[in-house]
């Protein structure tokens, strides 16, 4: 198999894979991919967020989760990732550059690592997917709350939520067998019948949570950049010698 | 007050500033930077016609703020909520002095909530003793993610900082109102994070926890705990914009803090000049849980009085009018009503 030239779209598609952990959304989707410029040394990509107090250990996460996933495309030449407008942004960015760690970055500031705040927002976003697929079949089927105990990854009917749901377990671990219990606590195990509906209760108040900033951080950053670029895309520039690709726009 | 449909309310606004953000009182350009903030908060949730341009938001003084509150935005009693954010502005973001003036000026409309610090640790204890005798201290504002030294934030059950709270006791300062994140030391937590608050409430149980913004973003740990314990409120500050930009939305989280937390421990709140009180308070009294959402219980009249100032007032001892009460006491601790609180102790 040939590679060819990595073109603006294969960058997009890896930084598809980088998700904002409070909001579980690629940041893609969300407006934080603010150019990609390709040049003969390799690729450079500005990242934005909607405040410059955003908190910087998930802006630090993204930033290198979005560094990490460039370097793997193959033949991509040098990878720059900077954070624009931020309050550290200067620390993140010469952290990244200097490829630091996240304890060379913050100095003094950071104890061990951000695995731990990581695999918080991960259980949350299980539980959120948890909640979405569970109510629709509660809305949709004849199922009701007394069948939930026995609820298995079988009966969820294939779709979004059902892929989020998957995604979600794989990170975490669990299961993912068809026979495996939706169910199940952060380490797997079945939670049992009676807690059930308290449980499914204080997911929605997670996934209530999650789109409550999920709408703050889309309309902050649409009012924040509205004036110079705006969220229609990122800009993409292919700067190399070898391409007569103009600027232009992905939405 | 405020009156719609031969239903009179009583509004305590639990939360507001005067601030100044202008260029002459910046240090550094994180005080820019934080305007900013403030400023893309108020321009994406406000009405259009509610706008304000960006000098005015930067200062508006006390005349303004009297006006806007008092005279067209039908508050009764209003309570300040410093934010001093020394590290980004010379003389601090809250305008201590001029919020002083005001409230010694008018003691029956208004109440100023000072702030204080545990890292300043010994000297800043003596502050706060001084402090509540001169500013006749009922409440506290905390901002565990402000920025001191190479410090940017703490949690509230640190050793000093619970040497504070025992303070606080001991002066009779009861509202400790708590504003969380967006920084932390170490940076390996969660700065939104509320399990301190949860720790704090359990052990203090002579003090009121108000955690503004109702925990948002992370309402569902603020829930929990709130069901824990009978001593947790929730400010509806940044929370209640949502009403007209996305109603529906509102719907959802002000149909979860009535299941966890119940109609006597919310507190209405603009976080003026972040938004004016007057359409937020106009659209509370028309606001109604939309019929298709049938998990929740419609919100009441009685519900709204107590959330748009009595639940405030009990905690402040602000005297409401005879005719403006209800027949049964608001913001009571220890009220059995949220129907998540008692599922989630009884499980």
């Amino acid at each position: 198999m040939t590679v060819g030239p990595v073109t603006a779209d294969d960058v997009l598609r890896a930084l598809s894979d980088v998700t904002d952990p409070e909001l579980d959304e690629p940041i893609t989707d969300l407006g934080f991919v603010r150019s990609v410029v390709l040049d003969d040394e390799g690729v450079t990509v500005h990242l934005r967020l909607p405040t410059a107090f955003c908190s910087p250990n998930f802006a630090y996460l993204m930033a290198s989760d979005a560094q990490d996933v460039l370097e793997a495309v193959e033949g991509i030449g040098q990878v720059r990732v900077l954070l624009d407008d931020h309050h550290d942004s200067h620390k993140i960015n010469t952290g990244l550059a200097a490829n630091a760690g996240y304890r060379g970055t913050f100095g003094v500031e950071a104890v061990d690592s951000l695995e731990d705040l990581r695999h918080t927002f991960l259980r949350k976003a299980h539980l959120a997917a948890l909640e979405r697929c569970v109510e629709a079949l509660l809305r949709t089927t004849e199922l009701t709350l007394d069948d939930l105990p026995s609820l298995t990854l079988s009966d969820i009917p294939s779709g979004r939520y059902r892929s989020a749901l998957i995604r979600r377990r794989l990170a975490l671990g669990l299961t993912l067998c068809p026979a495996g219990r939706v169910f199940v606590d952060d380490d797997g195990r079945t939670i049992p019948a009676e807690k059930i509906p308290m449980r499914l209760r204080f997911a929605k108040s997670v996934r209530i949570s999650m789109e409550g900033n999920s709408h703050f951080c889309r309309g902050l950053l649409a009012t924040r950049y509205a004036d110079d670029d705006g969220t229609a895309g990122p800009r993409i520039v292919d700067a190399r010698s070898t391409s007569s690709v103009p600027v232009r726009r992905v939405s | 007050m405020y009156s719609k449909n031969d239903e009179n309310y009583f509004i305590v606004d639990a939360h507001v500033h005067i601030w100044d953000a202008r260029a002459s009182n910046l240090k550094n350009i994180h005080g820019q930077q934080f305007i900013d903030c403030f400023y893309d908060y108020h321009r994406n949730l406000s009405p259009q016609e509610e706008v304000w341009d960006f000098d005015t938001y930067a200062y508006y003084g006390s005349e303004r703020f009297m006006k806007d509150l008092f005279v067209d935005g039908y508050v009764d009693h209003a309570i300040f909520q410093a934010t001093l954010l020394s590290e980004f502005y010379k003389t601090g973001f809250g305008q201590t002095e001029e919020c002083l003036a005001l409230t010694r000026k008018h003691p029956g409309k208004l109440t100023y909530n000072h702030a204080y610090d545990p890292r300043h640790e010994e000297a800043g204890l003596e502050q706060l003793r001084r402090d509540a005798e001169s500013m006749n201290l009922q409440g506290v504002k905390l901002y565990t993610a402000e920025w001191f030294g190479d410090s940017r934030g703490y949690k509230l059950d640190d050793k000093w900082s619970r040497r504070y709270l025992e303070e606080c006791i001991e002066l009779g300062i009861k509202n400790i109102h708590v504003h969380k994140g967006p920084t932390i030391r170490p940076l390996d937590r969660d700065a939104f994070d509320v399990a301190d608050i949860d720790k704090v409430a359990t052990d203090y149980t002579d003090l009121r926890f108000v955690v503004e913004h109702v925990g948002l973003p992370r309402l569902e740990d603020f829930c929990w705990i709130a069901t824990q314990e009978s001593n947790v409120y929730g400010g509806l500050a940044v929370a209640i914009p949502f009403i007209h930009t996305r109603p529906r939305y509102f719907a959802q989280i002000i149909g979860e803090l009535m299941y966890w937390i119940g109609e006597d421990k919310i507190l209405f709140s603009s976080d003026y000049a972040l938004w004016t009180p007057r359409w937020l308070i106009e659209k509370f009294v028309d606001f109604q849980i939309p019929e298709d959402m049938t998990e929740y219980a419609p919100l009441t009249t009685d519900q709204k009085k107590k959330i748009l100032g009595l639940n405030a007032a009990a905690l402040y001892d602000i005297d409401v009018p005879a005719e403006l009460r209800l027949p049964e006491p608001a913001g009571q601790e220890g009220v059995e009503v949220a129907a998540g609180a008692q599922e989630a102790v009884s499980s």
